[in-house]
């Protein structure tokens, strides 16, 4: 299958510590990818880089075959990659309606207007009917600020998701959901992104919610990737077993 | 989103403070002129302000406007109010697009100390121009209005009242549309967290160049109406004190309305005028204590009177408002 995503020989070090070491990987249309590993193993470096946040020292990102190593966020945003953060990174002083309003006024394909009203009727209904689809249409006219820290992972994701992207990455969407609501969060999740985004990385620490839910788990070792392949087989690697679950599956 | 008042309403009432010009006295013409001119540019302030930094250096453009504005009346004899106000607006503009996008990738403290830098080494220049007539500036005749000559004190103070009333009146009707705009909101996002503004795909440098032009264009229209009132330019323009004088505008607004503005200008020039009258050695006191009231009392600025704080507005999210409690407490 076609890979949207295709990063070679990608290497990252912050002084002394290496936080990409030769990466290598290929994600294809259409496949749910979990990225696993320990803290500080590597998975939110490989995230910032391919969404431009950090430049690599060495190797090549390409987005369906366009080299778009080095580039801006806003430029590769603009290319098709969107992601959400592990702490929301919202307008907290906005509504969840203003701060959708300003992803749709970015995904936008003229410069920003001066005198059309930011609540538009088009951008407002359109902030609604995302809100709606992760269950906070309600919660549209309330300022962040108000919201709780599940809810902001949500809107957080919504925002990601405006643009149509041809890869949706989210680090930690459940991370400070109890565990009794992680299921229903990511059901919600995988259900909201599914008509705007096919091709799916999450960086997650919970097992069961990788088992679940993904096709495929990247695991990631010191900056290397330590197994490649069906959650069933990762899971139970006996290297993945040892440094990164701890022998919790 | 709240819609505010529309803007043929807004005209109305320019026209309206215009035409209860003919009422005032005449020590109280000068006041507002000054009061419209100094909100102009603290206008731009606020505007500049809700992306998050704050000029310290608008004294830069209000000079340049000034100059601009004087050495054209001097050398090709143009005099006329509403031209001054246009070259004054242009030359701050010109000047604000050289700037802005340098300065736009700074923030915090350093985006203000770099603009007060900047003017500084403009007051530093003047002061040096012998051209310009160095520390002691030089003088500039008396405006006309469409060909029209004021020999009438009171009339020529009223022609000023009118064109300051009005320019200041439209920049103001003009912001609010800007701060209900999709480019307003999208200021304030940058001002909220500018790196998310750019994983959305928008350039938070481009907004706040953009925002900074416009304040630049204020300032330096403003620089023309204390030009036409002075009949007279100096360096003085461009110090530093000068530039502090409109931030203290600024906030004592808040961002939080552009009518905010005005009222705080003319405050300050009330306060200002009286305690000067009455306590003429501790009017710099009285000006001290009266912003310290105001932040202690209205942190927010004198808007928060009329403007409600969002936050306030609504109760907290709860389980009964149409959305599940899980769905809340997530």
């Amino acid at each position: 299958m076609k890979p949207v995503l295709s990063v070679r020989g990608l290497d990252k070090r912050f002084g002394a510590v290496v936080a990409a070491d030769a990466l290598t990987l290929d994600i294809p249309v259409g496949q749910k990818v979990s990225l696993i590993g320990a803290n500080g193993a590597g998975k939110t470096t490989f995230v910032n880089m391919v969404t431009g946040y950090l430049a690599p020292d060495k190797g090549s990102i390409a987005l369906d075959g366009l080299d778009i190593g080095g580039r801006s966020p806003r430029n590769v945003a603009k290319l098709g990659i969107s992601r959400s953060f592990q702490i929301p990174q919202l307008f907290i002083e906005l509504t969840a309606a203003e701060n959708l309003t300003v992803a749709i006024s970015g995904a936008g394909t003229r410069a920003l207007s001066f005198q059309s009203p930011a609540g538009a009727q088009e951008r407002h209904d359109k902030a609604v009917e995302l809100l709606r689809r992760f269950g906070l249409a309600d919660l549209a006219d309330r300022p962040i600020s108000e919201l709780a820290g599940g809810v902001r992972k949500l809107i957080d994701i919504s925002m990601a998701l405006v643009r149509r992207p041809k890869l949706l990455l989210l680090d930690e969407p459940t991370s400070g959901v109890s565990a009794e609501e992680k299921f229903a969060t990511m059901d919600r999740v995988i259900h909201a992104v599914a008509p705007d985004a096919s091709t799916v990385v999450f960086v997650e620490h919970d097992m069961e919610i990788v088992n679940r839910y993904a096709d495929r788990v990247v695991a990631f070792y010191q900056g290397r990737i330590l197994a490649d392949g069906e959650p069933a087989h990762v899971l139970k690697d006996k290297e993945v077993r040892r440094y990164v679950t701890g022998g919790t599956q | 989103m709240n819609k505010g008042m529309h803007p043929l309403v807004m005209i109305g009432l320019v026209g309206a403070v215009t035409l209860f010009g003919r009422l005032l006295p005449t020590w109280t013409l000068s006041l507002a002129t000054i009061a419209a001119a100094n909100a102009l540019i603290s206008l731009g302030i606020v505007v500049l302000a809700r992306t998050g930094n704050i000029s310290f250096g608008q004294g830069l453009f209000y000079a340049a406007g000034g100059y601009g504005v004087a050495l054209i009346a001097n050398g090709w004899g143009l005099t006329d109010a509403v031209a001054q106000v246009i070259i004054g607006a242009v030359c701050g503009g010109v000047l604000g697009l050289v700037i802005g996008p340098l300065i736009a990738r700074y923030s915090g403290i350093f985006f203000g100390m770099l603009t007060l830098a900047l003017s500084m080494v403009f007051y530093g220049a003047l002061v040096k121009s012998t051209a310009l007539g160095g520390s002691d500036g030089f003088n500039v005749g008396r405006p006309t209005l469409f060909g029209i000559g004021f020999s009438d004190p009171r009339e020529a103070d009223f022609m000023l009242y009118a064109v300051s009333v009005i320019t200041t009146g439209l920049a103001g009707i003009a912001a609010t549309i800007l701060f209900r705009s999709e480019f307003g909101l999208a200021s304030l996002a940058v001002r909220e967290n500018n790196l998310r503004v750019e994983y959305l795909g928008l350039s938070a440098n481009r907004i706040i160049s953009l925002n900074f032009v416009i304040a630049a264009i204020f300032a330096g229209a403003s620089g023309a109406f204390a030009l036409m009132a002075q009949r007279h330019i100096d360096p003085q323009f461009a110090y530093w004190t000068t530039s502090g004088e409109f931030v203290f505008v600024a906030v004592l607004a808040g961002n939080q309305s552009v009518a905010a503005v005005f009222v705080a200008s003319m405050a300050l020039e009330l306060v200002r005028s009286f305690s000067n009258l009455y306590l003429p050695n501790t009017w710099q006191l009285v000006l001290g204590v009266f912003l310290l009231g105001v932040i202690l009392f209205l942190p927010r600025g004198i808007g928060s009177l009329w403007v409600r704080d969002r936050r306030r507005k609504s109760t907290p999210a709860t389980a009964s408002e149409g959305t599940t409690k899980k769905e809340v407490v997530l």
